[in-house]
């Protein structure tokens, strides 16, 4: 069926100095990279200058337009830094060859409602441009880290040899050291065995404190409420020093319970504020109908309360985790030596020596979390299925 | 600092507590303070494996505190729960907690292993021994190292190449503390370095030390860890940089850097070990006889088989020999070798006990600027 195309001239005036700056913005960074910015920027903008005007005003097919760019940055890519310059001149060409048709051809405007303004359509692009800038600020630092942790060196350094891509300059020694090593084994058991037990008791007392405090007839809600969160909103150095202090007189200090009795305290405010928030939606009268039907009090909660709760009691659980698994002040305080843990083996580790050891362990720990928070994930959409919720 | 004196204040009370008096009894567990790293290493292999393999009932943890060794063991006495046994500190640490009561005071000839020759131990660390309460164990110096592919065709011999932007363009690294760096800008101004102190101790001294670190404060990344310095040399990111000279010894000959030290006005400094004051009887007795072992001439002479810094005893110094993982000879890689000692500063211990606070405060505002 034949289409009703609008045909209009393209406005060059728009497009052309549009996508000119870009280039002289990505030109400045190349040109930055090889010790010459100025030369880069006006190279940057007569080249795209150039070809968006060529490419879009000559009568030629889009799709020959389209992989000449793409060949032609590779090749200025491989010219000017071999196998990284290719890759990135590569990325270059195929952002430009969609670029220039996408401002030219205006098809920015064509997954919009037609009755926008251009401002609205600027705005559209904007906000998604700003999301994705602060993603990328999110993101970088850890991605960063991934390739450094393969580094054949004894430093954050990206070696000549790694970005050649030479095999060479690339090893798994760190991750030997930390699975051999029996200082980073001796903290990865201490994390192992201190973690999970403060997850269970802040989620014990979480939950309780939590449904205690929903309950209307109970006094001073408020002041309780404030004491019990105060945790997260007190300096942890402060509760840090006072723990320590407080710990050495009964004799905690230093020991494996008064870790994970300090660690359960710093996770409790989370269970709390989790649970609350999936209890504003509870309706009470399940349970007064469950008791009208003869369950006791502890049957209504199991049965009742607690499978509607769930999800609430599983994200503060995982908040809990979190932060005892990355808890790096407490510890330094309430432990000693011999509850050395993964975040205290990296901190001291980064402050005596800098060893990519450190580097491989974050990717592991990069990796667990990914995995554990995905697990979680489906699990909840799985359970949600279950029940016939949709997710949303 | 009203924390500071409220510790100390509480100390008086709690001190008494810690003094019981089972004899004869020798503790089993043992934890070791240290700064962590190829240093910590070093102690490991040359005092704790063969002491551990002597005394096989004897367990031993080591806790990389030595950083904060003094306010750790401030709070330690506080709440009155001493959890180390010997601890590795700088002298000038060392002398601050000897003054404050929390290390023990001990007579070095009866504490310490004589020479094998019978000179007792006092002589044979001679004027090392700093305070009463400390064990001297290595010669450590403070010193810069600079990128040989970054200085052209004539590498710095002159401490002064620092401030020399001219003929070394670039970044430099210098520790965030005034110590040694006040001291390098008055020498490189042209006071004998015979004056320096007495220069430093006034406030127009302190103002030209600062002025002459201006002309380069542009181009100096501060460091606060050991380890700063070599990752800065190692990515390029600094032409030349201070940092201790294992440190400098480990980038050069075990990573292969293209790295190498300047000696010229190297600062000589001591560490050494301090036993915790109130201690049980038995934990005190079982610190002295490890100590008594490790700080002996052969295990100081063992040391520097894993690292370049000098052993404090005299008599150990003939016995040093190569590294035992690389083979090379250690004696040339010494702080204190002649070849390297030609021309260098020794850390003024009081003078830093006197002026530190005062100076601190200046530095770090002249920094904030």
């Amino acid at each position: 069926m034949p289409t009703l195309e609008r045909h209009e001239r393209p406005n060059i005036a728009f497009y052309v100095p549009l996508i000119a700056a870009t280039g002289a913005v990505l030109g400045l960074l190349v040109g930055n990279a090889q010790g010459t910015p100025l030369l880069g920027l006006l190279g940057g903008l007569l080249l795209l200058a150039a070809l968006a005007t060529i490419s879009t005003l000559s009568g030629g097919q889009e799709k020959y337009w389209r992989w000449g760019i793409i060949l032609l940055f590779v090749i200025g890519g491989v010219a000017l830094g071999r196998v990284v310059g290719g890759i990135a001149g590569l990325a270059f060409g195929i952002f430009f060859a969609w670029f220039i048709f996408w401002l030219a051809k205006r098809r920015y405007r064509s997954k919009l409602p037609t009755y926008l303004t251009s401002g609205q359509v600027l705005w559209f692009y904007t906000f998604r441009i700003i999301v994705g800038a602060i993603l990328v600020f999110l993101i970088t630092p850890i991605l960063v880290v991934l390739p450094l942790s393969f580094n054949a060196e004894d430093f954050f350094t990206f070696t000549p040899e790694m970005l050649r891509f030479d095999p060479e300059g690339y090893s798994l020694k760190h991750y030997r050291d930390f699975f051999h090593n029996p200082d980073w084994q001796q903290a990865l058991r201490n994390s192992v065995l201190i973690a999970p037990v403060a997850t269970l008791l802040s989620v014990g007392f979480g939950t309780l404190a939590a449904i205690g405090l929903s309950q209307p007839y109970v006094p001073f809600r408020q002041a309780i409420m404030a004491i019990l969160i105060s945790p997260m909103i007190v300096p942890l150095i402060i509760s840090a020093a006072g723990m320590y202090f407080f710990y050495s007189r009964i004799g905690l200090q230093g020991t494996y319970f008064g870790v994970v009795l300090a660690h359960a305290a710093l996770g409790i405010p989370f269970v709390i504020i989790t649970v609350t928030a999936t209890l504003v939606g509870f309706d009470r009268s399940l349970t007064r109908a469950a008791a009208n039907l003869g369950a006791n009090p502890v049957t209504t909660f199991l049965r009742i309360q607690m499978p509607l709760i769930l999800p609430g009691v599983i994200s503060g659980g995982l908040f809990a985790f979190i932060t005892s698994f990355d808890e790096v002040v407490v510890v330094l305080f309430v432990g000693s030596a011999s509850q050395q843990t993964l975040p205290w083996q990296m901190f001291t580790g980064l402050r005596e020596q800098i060893s990519p050891t450190i580097l491989a362990v974050a990717t592991i720990l990069v990796v667990i979390s990914i995995l554990l928070l995905a697990t979680v994930e489906m699990l909840r959409r799985r359970s949600e299925r279950l029940r016939g919720i949709s997710p949303t | 600092m009203n924390f500071t004196k409220t510790l100390m204040a509480t100390l008086a009370v709690v001190m008494p507590a810690g003094l019981a008096t089972a004899q004869g009894q020798l503790a089993n567990d043992m934890v070791l303070v240290s700064w962590g790293g190829a240093y910590q290493e070093s102690q490991h292999r040359a005092y704790v494996e063969p002491y551990i393999e002597m005394n096989s009932s004897v367990t031993a943890t080591w806790d990389e505190s030595s950083n904060e060794a003094v306010a750790k063991l401030r709070a330690m006495n506080e709440a009155g729960n001493v959890t180390w046994d010997v601890v590795d500190v700088v002298a000038a640490d060392a002398i601050r907690l000897c003054d404050e009561g929390l290390a023990l005071e001990i007579n070095h000839d009866e504490f310490l292993a004589p020479a094998p020759d019978g000179t007792p131990a006092s002589k044979d660390f001679g004027n090392l021994i700093v305070s009463d309460c400390f064990i001297p164990q290595i010669v450590y110096s403070t010193t810069f190292g600079y990128r040989t592919d970054l200085v052209g065709d004539t590498p710095p011999s002159d401490v002064c190449a620092i401030f020399d932007l001219a003929a070394y363009p670039g970044k430099r690294s210098l520790e965030k503390r005034p110590l040694n760096n006040m001291e390098w800008a008055l020498y490189c101004d042209g006071v004998a370095k015979d004056e320096i102190y007495d220069v430093l101790a006034t406030a127009e001294g302190q103002k030209r030390a600062l002025a002459k670190l201006d002309t380069i404060k542009d181009d100096v990344i501060w460091w606060s860890a050991g380890a700063d310095t070599p990752q800065l040399l190692a990515d390029g990111e600094v032409v030349m940089g201070s940092t201790y000279n294992g440190r400098l010894f480990s980038v050069i000959e075990e990573q292969n850097q293209p790295v190498e030290i300047l000696w010229d006005m190297q600062v000589f400094d001591l560490d050494g070990w301090i036993i915790p004051a109130g201690l049980s009887a038995e934990r005190e007795a079982r610190a002295r006889d490890f100590l008594y072992f490790a700080t002996d001439t052969q295990r100081l002479a063992d040391q520097a088989k894993y690292i370049s810094y000098g052993p404090a005893r005299a008599s150990s110094a003939p016995l040093v020999g190569n590294h035992a993982d690389l083979g090379i000879e250690m004696a040339p890689h010494m702080p204190t070798d002649p070849n390297n000692s030609a021309n260098t500063l020794l850390y003024n211990y009081e003078f830093w006990a006197d002026y530190r606070d005062d100076i601190d405060a200046t530095f770090q505002a002249w920094l904030a600027k």
